[in-house]
């Protein structure tokens, strides 16, 4: 990043279509286009369609890739399926998150397998400093057990299309069929498009809004055609554009945490609640002896959700109290579109993070009652209608 | 009220002054749509109650929207007289209608040289094409 924030291959489209940029992790993106809530309010009633190419995407090949992963991330790789995704962390020694990232594995077309890490946009740099720091040419060149990888980030764009319409409007455009297509499951695929020509791309079930959805990997040459398409296709569905404001709503309602809010250097996995995305007794990664370490002490505070009585909105920073001491504070809170309510997230004392907690958050010096509630705030109905 | 009559500040508040029946000054305060429209999906607004003394850039109320908070700032020092309640239960009327119906409050002023401040139409404009 030098000061100038970079474009995606949309951003001539988003500016024509209205969007609200703003400059976030050096990138320019819509904000929004019309408004955070209608925008949110289409992804969890119809469809949405998110350019998400700021996200960092590094992709690793070789014999020695799912080793050198396995003792990279937090979360067990060697053994991950074809098409298969996990959610995982990178951790320091220390045990603090550097990152939170999703890693998949797929065929290319010569059925040979490769992974793909899609890392925080604001945390790319990091990592890639991390894996070369991690990564040797002695050990890269290993006869039998060569690693190839590659920032591929500002060669492939990726799209976000949420929604429960997602799959009608996303199955004309690939040749796999996405209704048995389950969630964190993947493809490289064919992009069915005349653009495409026969370029692949890779789809998977997962997003960052708690709604049914996918995500789009495609090369950046052929981004805004298929976007466009996209669009015209969503037209019937009530497709809206959306931006990362409504992102933000989306996965906070969904219990979601975000980097540099709920999760940072200075925050442990289990304290985050992320336990299940740490796998301690396979391969050696940094910070594995460090969480080992923390897992057996109790901890002093941890990721809670918050609702607040009235509308103010409690933001990052606010300081959650207890008889006027402070117990906690929030690291993000909104006012939720679907709950028609303000929720927050944060860090609170052990002792007080049992839902039904009642507690009040200083509000730039005003205070409102809150309650602990169970984490996510909104869970999308089932496909039986029942919540 | 026509926006190209106003007064603005640089913290998006429009000011129309005008004087009671007494001939004391008292300005109407309200958003302007530039503000409005960076704000969006307006979710809360706090109004201060009438009798409150405000100072000149000093925040009166605020009004939240589902990205950020703002303060409202006051353009003079002086006393609220009036607050459009009505507005707090029907915040849309606020980005419909902001130099209507959406006008916040209504200040008598004690001292105007915070009036001195304040942009008219060109000026302000300028300064949203600059930030936009």
């Amino acid at each position: 990043m030098n000061g100038v924030p970079s474009h995606t291959p949309l951003y001539d489209w988003h500016v024509a279509h209205g969007a609200h940029m703003v400059a976030y992790a050096g990138w320019n993106m819509p904000t929004h286009y019309t408004s955070i809530t209608e925008e949110h309010n289409a992804i969890r009633n119809a469809v949405g369609i998110t350019d998400i190419s700021h996200m960092g995407r590094l992709r690793f090949e070789g014999p020695g890739a799912s080793v050198f992963l396995a003792e990279t991330l937090t979360r067990r790789v060697a053994d991950l399926a074809l098409g298969q995704i996990r959610y995982s962390l990178v951790t320091n020694d220390q045990g603090g998150i550097l990152d939170d990232v999703l890693v998949g594995r797929y065929h290319n077309a010569y059925g040979q397998p490769y992974y793909v890490l899609v890392v925080n946009a604001g945390n790319r740099a990091k990592i890639v400093r991390w894996i070369d720091q991690h990564l040797p040419p002695e050990r890269a060149n290993r006869h039998g057990e060569e690693i190839i990888w590659d920032d591929v980030s500002c060669l492939w764009s990726m799209f976000a299309i949420q929604g429960p319409r997602s799959v009608e409007l996303l199955q004309p455009l690939v040749d796999v069929d996405l209704n048995v297509m389950r969630y964190y499951r993947g493809a490289q695929v064919r992009i069915l498009h005349p653009a495409a020509q026969r370029q692949g791309g890779i789809i998977s079930r997962t997003g960052y809004t708690g709604e049914d959805g996918f995500e789009l990997v495609l090369g950046v040459d052929i981004a805004r055609a298929v976007w466009e398409t996209l669009y015209d296709l969503g037209q019937p569905f009530g497709i809206v554009p959306t931006g990362i404001g409504c992102r933000d709503t989306l996965r906070l309602e969904a219990g979601m945490p975000l980097y540099g809010h709920e999760l940072t250097e200075q925050i442990n996995p289990y304290q985050a609640d992320l336990a299940f995305a740490c796998h301690l007794s396979g391969y050696d990664f940094p910070g594995r002896d460090a969480l080992r370490e923390i897992k057996k002490q109790s901890l002093k505070a941890m990721r809670v959700g918050l609702e607040l009585d009235g509308r103010r909105v409690a933001r990052e920073g606010a300081a959650i109290l207890l008889d006027g001491n402070k117990v906690g504070e929030v690291t993000s809170g909104t006012f939720s579109p679907t709950l028609q309510k303000p929720i927050a997230m944060g860090y609170l004392r052990t002792d007080l993070a049992e839902p039904g907690t009642n507690l009040m958050v200083d509000i730039r010096g005003r205070q409102q009652s809150a309650v602990v509630v169970p984490l996510p705030f909104y869970r999308r109905p089932t496909k039986g209608g029942k919540k | 009220m026509n926006p190209e009559e106003l007064l603005y500040a640089k913290t998006h508040e429009w000011v129309h002054v005008a004087a009671d029946d007494a001939g004391s000054k008292i300005v109407t305060v309200g958003l302007s749509s530039f503000a409005l429209e960076a704000l969006t999906d307006l979710v809360f607004l706090d109004l201060p109650d009438v009798g409150r003394e405000v100072r000149a850039a000093e925040p009166f109320g605020e009004v939240e929207s589902v990205k950020a908070v703002s303060d409202l700032y006051s353009p003079v020092n002086g006393e609220i007289v009036d607050v459009n309640q009505k507005l707090v239960d029907n915040l849309e009327n606020l980005p419909k209608d902001p130099y209507g119906i959406g006008w916040l409050a209504k200040i008598k002023v004690t001292d105007e040289s915070g009036l001195a401040n304040l942009m008219d139409y060109p000026t302000y404009k300028k300064q949203c094409e600059e930030e936009a």
